[in-house]
């Protein structure tokens, strides 16, 4: 069954417990064990709250959103993340080493180890970042 | 998320419920950090804990590190599955005090 589902958020922590119920209805409807289902809804958790720690780092209010678009194309899962805050470099995300044991550091960790591939795409006009993870399922 | 605590001898025990996320962890910290910083045993129960993302694992490792500096310890009692998962897939299992 192929699908395409997209949702705006307000760049808000207050908002991750609404992408989450929004994640976790799409995949519902997919049919997915619920130990992956699980797993996908972290990822995508953590890619939001990316967006809420590092592209508006220093941004206290704002009324900007971010979208959040989920698709299963045959075997094919990409869930893309759109927001117009700072620019993002990918070069410079890197999860700390697991073996250094501190608060943070963790949220890219986890997305690497769930999702197949995460890319920084530069397709967009109307979003400053466009990241696209992308799974087999 | 909600809490309760009890206290019993020297050990302060929080029951955490709900989901713990960016959105709540600086409630967390301010709920654990000072019974740890009394220097008494903490217990953190999760019992009813559905969910935790990365930031709830930072709000553990700094409990745990914190408790480490007072000379006391942190254990993370009941966790459910799901809650697990996510400390195993940190690596963490061996680290944190789980019972």
């Amino acid at each position: 069954m192929d699908i395409s589902e997209s949702k705006d958020f307000l760049v808000h922590t207050a908002s991750l417990k609404e992408v989450r119920t929004f994640s976790r209805n799409v995949f519902d409807k997919l049919n997915l064990n619920n130990d992956l289902k699980d797993e996908l809804v972290l990822a995508i958790a953590e890619a939001a709250q990316n967006v809420v720690k590092h592209a508006y780092k220093g941004v206290e209010d704002t009324s900007d959103h971010m979208q959040i678009k989920i698709s299963l194309t045959g075997d094919q899962l990409e869930i893309g993340f759109y927001d117009k805050g700072k620019p993002v470099v990918a070069e410079n995300i890197q999860h700390r080493k697991l073996d250094d044991i501190k608060p943070g550091g963790l949220g890219t960790y986890f997305i690497k180890q769930i999702m197949d591939d995460a890319v920084f795409k530069k397709d967009q006009q109307q979003w400053v970042n466009h990241l696209v993870l992308t799974k087999k399922i | 998320m909600s809490y309760k605590i009890s206290e019993e001898g020297n050990i302060s025990t929080v029951f955490l419920n709900g989901e713990i996320d960016m959105d709540v962890t600086e409630k967390a910290k301010e709920v654990i950090l000072p019974l740890v910083e009394t220097g008494k045993e903490v217990h953190l129960n999760l019992k009813d804990v559905s969910y935790m993302d990365s930031s709830g694992i930072s709000v553990l490792i700094e409990s745990h590190q914190k408790a480490l500096e007072h000379n006391t310890k942190v254990v993370v009692k009941e966790v459910s599955k799901s809650v697990l998962k996510v400390i195993m897939m940190a690596k963490l299992e061996q680290i944190l005090n789980l019972e």
